[in-house]
């Protein structure tokens, strides 16, 4: 065999996605698109009362029941709960069971045709006794309504730093030569993937067999096997071909995949369920909105004496998520700021609202929100350089966070931060007219932010993920339960793996995540699929080429690695496969119970900034620059890297502006895409990328995690700008034209 | 309803209601799945397919509609295993993520591009005219930046060899 060359590493490199050519010739056959010609169509009965007791579920009698199964909680022979964080949210609500939300699910009904399945759906009538519904979060922690436990509180956290009582954190803002306080809301955002959730259930050989849209398969696994009442073998889970998710398809997808597999049960046939739009924004998960009350104390040298936070999120009608969403917000709510004192007081509260969930970013944007205005109320304040003052500020190595972790590698705050300086320019003139003649006011904002890669605390000891390379069909292949919706795992795994193995990409095949096939590496979150699972396929594979090549050794044989692994494969009965478990980098140090410590293994840094001009006619904030700097580490993939960070940016600016989900009663009154706007290509402007790469020692290739941070600044950002601009504040999301028209007001003369 | 139409060349013929949306005569009848259904209300695009000569949304026109009529869908972009010029591009920019939405972006794109819409232009004004034309497309991955990119290559490339082939028969070397 000839002596190989060693192929260039492909790490680094902006190798074409994998699956860029089934993708852009429709080939990539997504859940609706399975062929299922024998499959029935699930629909789902919901409550449309916020609260109440189910009282009985009756089916029309004019309505021929004769092609149509139904499903109600007595069919249900397992725990009916979606199992998650706790218990409380059943997969249907029983007779004599509390309703919490309009959009509850009741009862299941399956039929041939999607559209008798529907018209099925319409037939059966819930009658439920009405509760006094809670829409309100300080009504949800001062009233009478009991909605979980005693206090309505899902969870909560205290953070101090530097003090020890409140006397203390009083007695700093009693000194200070300046203090800012501000109260910050967020709304709702909608993740509005642009293929809604589906799911398929199928029993075969007595297992459930579950294929459809997820980010997560071991957490619908889980759910199953508690639902159905089976062992790890009795359920599998595989994920199709997601289109999209951003956090929507973490929870949710394990209350459709329990609806499927009961009618699938019942029908004894394949059920897929496909959500209408409407279904999928009125009943799944959305951003937590959120209320953030802020208040800086600041020396008169300038300096931060203290900080005081209190955040408080509605969690909607059940726990889902919530407790880390708001782990995850009071953890960035101080910011990437130095400061001796620091209080954070977070709270996550029951209402009736469907339950708010992931989505990119999971609280950190919303607390960023608060602390970026505040910063930028102190340079307005001072008359400092808004950039200057938060480079002045920013925390850097030697520096300790508001949980006491101190920072020693990969802080990209001075390469950031220089970036934006670099490629500013002049500010845009302030008074103007637009392309439509309207008169404008223009202004510029900028934001620092930081955002934790990976899972919070002692998280990703606790989960021990793993996955596993192995040699199989005439090249290597990589077995996780890392899901690809788009973000490029796939082809990040490709260009790991393979450049571990010393090998070409077209080499490496990154199978479908199936929880028979695959170990599990955790759930697809978190900023923590290439870093985490990324060094884990990068180790799996330097096993696999450690085996083959010792191998090789021992049996005299030369050539490339594929060759040999082909003559190992055919030489051995037994298949070489290697998997590694997850291992904390040293110095990672976590107290759960005094939540100081370690937060997060590394932080991504960004800045941003954006120009925006304000039509003084129609309102209408249209943002005409946004440049994003931010620190990956390293981009194992440049063109994927720069695609997660304008898809996220673009997400950003949109909830700043445009995005918003109406609640009236706890519906959701613009439960459509007509009313549910989303930027479209016109809204967008030209997004300026910078990728910084300051690497982080653990991970492969020096990455660290890059899905979530962008989401995170720009809205602070737009709003600054808004600010700087109008000359008044906004404090509240969404900047909507209706927000600056009852700002008019409050507009600065020029 | 017997309607008879050209689906990406070839002439289909389905019975069916005459209100039955293209989409779905395309997805369940024709099993063309490569047309993604987003909102069923024309709002997404993903269902974008070129009805003779125009980008439409599939899930706002009924069968009924359709006779004798010319459909060309994502199927049809690429000959065999050569791709369109603009799945070629957005295969290179990076233009594709999750990929639901890409379809629609491609048949709306290969139509806007076929169709010269971009013209000779400087590259700022080909971008706000990209932006203009492809505004009935949602992409929820990309920040359509890269998109972007990618439609600009692609006429670029099927433009500027439609000018070369036009100077050639003008001008034979």
């Amino acid at each position: 065999m000839e002596r190989p060359r060693p192929p260039v590493s492909p790490v680094g490199a902006s190798v074409p996605r994998v699956d860029g050519v089934a993708k852009v010739t429709g080939r990539a056959l997504y859940l609706d698109d399975l062929d299922a010609a024998s499959a029935w169509h699930g629909a789902t009965v919901r409550s449309q009362v916020a609260h109440g007791v189910l009282e009985a579920i009756e089916l029309d009698p004019a309505f021929d029941w004769s092609a149509v199964v139904v499903v109600t909680a007595a069919d249900i022979w397992g725990k009916n709960a979606i199992v998650l964080i706790e218990d409380d949210q059943p997969a249907l609500v029983p007779i004599g069971g509390r309703v919490m939300h309009r959009d509850e699910a009741l009862a299941l009904v399956a039929a041939p045709t999607r559209a008798l399945a529907f018209a099925a759906a319409r037939a059966v009538r819930p009658r439920i006794a009405p509760l006094p519904a809670v829409f309100d979060v300080d009504e949800a922690l001062t009233g009478a309504e009991r909605l979980y436990g005693a206090t309505n509180v899902f969870k909560q956290f205290l953070i101090r730093k530097g003090h020890a009582t409140d006397a203390e954190l009083d007695a700093a803002f009693a000194g200070a030569a300046q203090v800012i306080e501000g109260t910050y809301t967020t709304s709702p955002q909608e993740q509005m993937y642009i293929e809604p959730q589906a799911m398929m259930a199928d029993w075969r050989d007595g297992r459930c067999h579950i294929v459809g849209s997820m980010q997560c398969p071991f957490y619908v696994h889980k759910a199953m096997k508690a639902l159905l009442a089976c062992g790890p073998d009795g359920v599998v889970i595989t994920q199709a071909v997601t289109g999209g998710g951003f956090g929507g398809k973490e929870e949710y997808p394990s209350m459709i995949a329990a609806h499927a597999a009961l009618l699938s049960h019942k029908a004894a046939r394949a059920v897929k369920i496909v959500y209408d739009r409407d279904e999928d924004i009125a009943a799944t998960t959305k951003r937590h909105p959120s209320r953030t009350r802020h208040r800086l104390a600041v020396a008169a040298s300038g300096e931060l004496l203290a900080i005081d936070i209190d955040v408080v999120m509605d969690g909607g009608a059940y726990l889902t998520l919530s407790p880390v969403v708001l782990s995850r917000g009071v953890l960035h709510a101080a910011g990437p700021y130095r400061c001796p004192i620091v209080r954070v007081r977070g709270r996550v509260v029951a209402t009736n609202h469907p339950p708010h969930g992931a989505f990119r970013g999971f609280g950190a944007p919303q607390t960023t929100f608060a602390y970026e205005r505040q910063m930028q109320k102190l340079a307005r304040r001072r008359g400092e350089d808004p950039l200057a003052l938060r480079k002045r500020l920013a925390l850097r190595p030697g520096d300790t966070t508001a949980t006491g972790q101190l920072l020693q590698f990969s802080v990209g705050t001075d390469e950031v931060i220089a970036a934006i300086e670099a490629t500013a320019g002049a500010p845009p003139v302030r008074d103007g007219v637009n392309a439509q003649g309207a008169p404008v006011r223009r202004g510029r904002g900028v934001c620092f932010y930081f955002h934790g890669a990976g899972f919070t605390g002692s998280g990703e000891q606790h989960l021990a993920g793993r996955a596993a390379v192995a040699v199989a069909s005439g090249g290597f292949e990589v077995r996780s339960s890392s899901s690809d919706m788009g973000q490029g795992s796939i082809t990040i795994f490709t260009q790991l793996a393979a450049a571990a193995l010393g090998v070409d990409p077209a080499h490496v095949t990154v199978i479908d995540p199936s929880t028979s096939r695959v170990p599990d590496s955790g759930p697809t979150v978190a900023s923590r699929t290439a870093m985490v699972v990324g060094g884990l396929v990068e180790r799996a594979a330097r096993a696999v080429r450690k085996k083959l090549e010792a191998w090789a050794a021992e049996q005299n044989l030369t050539g490339s690695l594929v060759e040999i692994a082909r003559a190992h494969a055919a030489a051995t009965q037994a298949e070489l496969v290697e998997t590694a478990t997850y291992e904390p980098p040293p110095g990672i140090h976590w107290d759960d119970a005094t939540y100081t410590g370690s937060a997060y293994p590394v932080y991504g840094w960004a800045a941003c900034l954006v120009d925006v001009e304000v039509d003084l006619d129609s309102y209408e904030v249209a943002i005409t620059r946004c440049v994003q700097a931010v620190d990956v580490g390293k981009a194992l993939n440049p063109a994927i890297v720069r695609g997660q960070i304008e898809g996220g940016t673009l997400q950003a600016l949109g909830w700043a502006v445009l995005e918003n989900v109406v609640y009236k009663e706890g519906k959701v009154a613009n439960a459509n895409m007509t009313n549910c706007i989303v930027p479209t290509f016109a809204d967008a402007p030209e997004l300026e990328t910078i990728l910084v790469e300051v690497p982080y020692p653990f991970g492969p290739s020096g990455a660290k995690g890059v899905g979530e941070i962008p989401m995170d600044g720009p809205a602070a950002a737009v709003a600054n700008a808004v600010e700087d601009a109008l000359g008044c504040a906004f404090d509240a999301l969404p900047i909507s034209p209706e927000a600056v028209a009852q700002a008019r007001p409050r507009w600065e003369v020029s | 309803m017997k309607v008879t139409l050209e689906v990406n060349g070839a002439p289909r013929t389905v019975e069916c209601s005459p209100w039955k949306r293209l989409l779905d005569v395309l997805r369940e009848d024709l099993r063309l799945t490569g047309t993604k259904e987003g909102c069923g209300e024309g709002e997404c695009g993903a269902c974008t397919v070129v009805l003779d000569g125009e980008a439409v949304n599939s899930c706002l026109v009924a069968i009924g509609q359709c006779d004798t009529r010319r459909v060309t869908t994502v199927e049809g972009l690429a000959r065999g295993e050569a791709l369109h010029a603009v799945q070629r591009a957005l295969v290179a920019c990076g233009g594709a993520q999750c990929g639901i939405c890409t379809p629609g972006i491609a048949v709306c794109a290969a139509n806007v591009v076929e169709r010269g819409l971009i013209g000779d232009t400087d590259d700022a004004t080909a971008r706000a005219r990209v932006r203009e034309l492809l505004a009935g497309n949602i992409c929820r991955c990309t920040g359509y930046q890269l998109i972007v990119d990618a439609v600009i290559a692609a006429a670029r490339e099927i433009e500027g060899g439609a000018a070369r082939q036009a100077e050639q028969r003008i001008d034979p070397v």
